[in-house]
């Protein structure tokens, strides 16, 4: 009778025993995450306000000053100085101090009386394109309301009157938008990381090479690595959510069971991932660079931080490789949309899949001692 | 290659032709030697010389290129974890989890063979009886001196009572005494039947083991008892003879030694030199042509070889026949 299970409770023993031996690694592995969440939490806002704007008003009059009393409650901008010619109105720009600059043509009032079209020079820093998009919409905006509040001089109802409603995150609250991912990001940090060492300290020590000549299955082994930082992971994944939901007050709108259910084959991607990981590395400073490989895709094409509907298409491909485009999906959607297992059981049957293959070609590797070679 | 051993009880080991590559280099060549069970069979040879890869490839750790291996009546290549119940390996770096306790790291290693936990309770008593480490049991097996470590590592790889061990280097960096109470530990046990594959530097050690092989760069160029090996005509040419001759001035004599007509060979050992000579040599004479060129000689007297001289012929030997085959 071939288990190919064995040695899977031995290991798995052993392997808690190194976790509670080793309490500064635990601890450490703990508090990085909610470190980040402290820091992205508090110091993290995307909503743009107050963009830095320099001002030259060449007419001077009421109703440029009035204009310019619009730009300011629009909350967007912050005058950060008046001045009276171009060329310092183009320096703040480029030495930074300022993002936009707003010139007010020395006839505006005249042409406004005279019902002419009067023009406005907005100048815009694009280096920041989420600034300059938000600089340009609201600029827009306050145009089309002058020009209407100018036509239709006795307030008529719009012809066409959109009324945008917010769902899910009424007040755009940073939080609300970053922690829920930042939770897959912290998730696979932390795993990938801890089991990719735990089995290259072995590779290091010879302990591995020990166990290769006792009859210890390759997936007895690998599980019995893998399940004690399951349940590390799992610990982490409740403190984050006790973390956002009652520090950083970001309401869970979905059951925070399934969230947990789900949470289970992520963790099995992201530790499958650093068993991989772990049969190409052979020393711990190895192990640690290329730990860091996932790392960078996980943030930039999983939607994490940039939208995913944005991405060049060659990407897309990609995107959909990494579990933690799957687990952001899900944090997002039973934290803020409320989603339930009809939505999301899509995501979860992709991470099963992912981390089911990851691990079969570390098995692999691990049966074919490519590693001891 | 020479083979001098009879065979007459039953196997242990039995590598046939052994070949391992690496790419294009070939680590293990043609390699063939037989274990008979109770052996300690003394696997010898240069760093680098392939001795690690036969026991790696002996204990199913690394595949055969070529040639076939019987451990235990087993085939490594189609029956590899059969073959790894019934072995027990202890590798040069005593693979020991630092962080678990000497009871800790034993239990670990029981579970592994799923020893049943009555069976792997006796096992572990039976062991530290053996290897006294009772007083150890729950220190931290980091905190261990080198000769408890192997002690230790020794212990978890005999838990699960294989019939055959294979010790690589064990006691290379443990100290004198250690080393000493290691070998008496092996004796003890190889009485009970039980087989050992050791590698080692130690000459010393080499002389204690029943069998001895020597490996020189992938190619086996010595394979029997120590006594055998000493007799064969390769170390120890008809009509040579074996003198060792003590002197105060070893380097310059061993210049002189060299050039006098009827010494073959010779070799600075500590304060004498070793040399192998014409058995009509008159060792008087020998003695006279020294002082002639100032040489102080202590004594001159006949000399079994050690197995080290015979490594060192077969050695010479060997390169000898490589440049050969190369010109």
């Amino acid at each position: 009778m071939r288990n190919i299970f064995r040695g899977f409770g031995a290991v798995f023993y052993k392997e808690a025993l190194h976790v509670r031996r080793d309490a500064g690694t635990l601890f450490f592995s703990l508090t990085m995450p909610l470190l980040q969440m402290f820091l992205l939490g508090y110091g993290v806002d995307t909503n743009i306000r107050q963009i830095n704007t320099v001002v030259y008003n060449a007419d001077g009059r009421r109703e440029s000053r009035e204009l310019i009393d619009r730009l300011k409650n629009s909350d967007t901008f912050h005058i950060f100085s008046y001045v009276q010619n171009d060329h310092d109105l183009n320096d703040l720009i480029i030495s930074g101090k300022t993002r936009v600059g707003i010139k007010i043509p020395v006839d505006y009032s005249d042409r406004l009386l005279h019902n002419m079209s009067a023009q406005v020079l907005v100048l815009i820093d694009g280096s920041d394109s989420s600034v300059a998009g938000q600089a340009i919409n609201v600029t827009t905006a306050i145009g089309l309301d002058e020009s209407l509040r100018r036509v239709l001089k006795d307030r008529a109802d719009f012809a066409v009157d959109m009324r945008p409603k917010l769902l899910f995150n009424p007040d755009s609250r940073s939080p609300n938008f970053f922690l829920p991912g930042l939770t897959a990001i912290m998730l696979l940090n932390v795993t990938t990381f801890l089991t990719a060492f735990s089995i290259v300290r072995e590779k290091e020590r010879g302990t591995l090479e020990q166990l290769f000549v006792t009859p210890v299955r390759p997936y007895g082994l690998l599980l019995g690595k893998l399940l004690p930082y399951l349940g590390i992971g799992f610990f982490e994944l409740c403190l984050i959510l006790t973390f956002m939901r009652f520090l950083f007050r970001v309401p869970i709108h979905g059951s925070v069971l399934l969230l947990a259910l789900l949470a289970l084959p992520y963790l099995f991607a992201a530790l499958s991932l650093g068993i991989l990981i772990s049969s190409k590395a052979n020393s711990q400073a190895e192990a640690m660079q290329l730990a860091f490989l996932p790392i960078l895709p996980s943030v930039f094409f999983s939607g994490y931080i940039f939208p995913r509907e944005t991405m060049p298409a060659i990407f897309k491909p990609i995107s959909y490789m990494i579990p933690a485009t799957y687990f952001i999906n899900i944090t997002r959607g039973v934290i803020l949309r409320g989603a339930t297992i009809k939505h999301l059981w899509t995501d979860g049957l992709a991470l099963v899949v992912i981390g089911t293959v990851l691990l079969i070609i570390a098995a692999r590797r691990f049966q074919n001692k490519v590693i001891m070679a | 290659m020479a083979r001098t051993l009879q065979s007459n009880g039953e196997v242990a080991i039995s590598a046939e032709h052994l070949v391992r590559r690496f790419g294009s280099f070939t680590a293990v060549n043609d390699v063939s030697f037989h274990v008979e069970k109770g052996e300690i069979f003394g696997f010898l040879g240069p760093n680098g010389s392939g001795k690690t890869t036969v026991i790696k490839m002996l204990t199913g750790l690394l595949p055969l290129s070529g040639g076939s291996a019987l451990v235990e009546g087993l085939d490594v290549a189609t029956d590899s974890e059969s073959v790894r119940e019934r072995i027990g390996y202890m590798s040069q770096n005593f693979s020991l989890y630092y962080d678990l306790t000497v009871a800790e790291n034993l239990q670990f290693y029981g579970r592994i063979y799923s020893l049943e936990p009555a069976r792997l309770r006796r096992r572990i008593d039976e062991i530290v009886e053996l290897n006294g480490l009772e007083p150890y049991l729950n220190r931290l097996a980091a905190q261990l001196s080198g000769g408890w470590k192997q002690r230790l590592a020794l212990g978890c790889a005999m838990l699960h009572e294989p019939k055959l061990l294979f010790l690589d280097e064990p006691t290379a960096g443990i100290d004198p005494v250690a080393r000493r109470q290691l070998w008496d530990l092996l004796f003890e046990l190889s009485g009970h039947g039980i087989t050992f594959f050791v590698t080692t530097h130690y000459m010393d050690e080499a002389e204690r083991c029943s069998h001895v092989a020597y490996i020189y760069y992938g190619k086996l160029i010595a394979d029997g008892t120590p006594n055998s090996l000493r007799e064969l005509p390769d170390v120890q040419p008809h009509g040579t003879m074996r003198v060792e001759i003590t002197t105060p001035e070893v380097t310059r004599a061993l210049r002189f030694a060299r050039q006098i007509p009827g010494i073959r060979s010779a070799t600075i050992f500590g304060q004498s030199i070793h040399a192998l000579i014409d058995d009509h040599c008159n060792l008087d004479d020998l003695r006279e042509q020294l002082l002639k060129h100032d040489i102080a000689v202590g004594e001159i007297r006949p000399l079994a070889p050690s197995l080290e001289d015979v490594f060192v012929e077969l050695t010479y030997k060997h390169q000898a026949l490589l440049e050969a085959a190369r010109a």
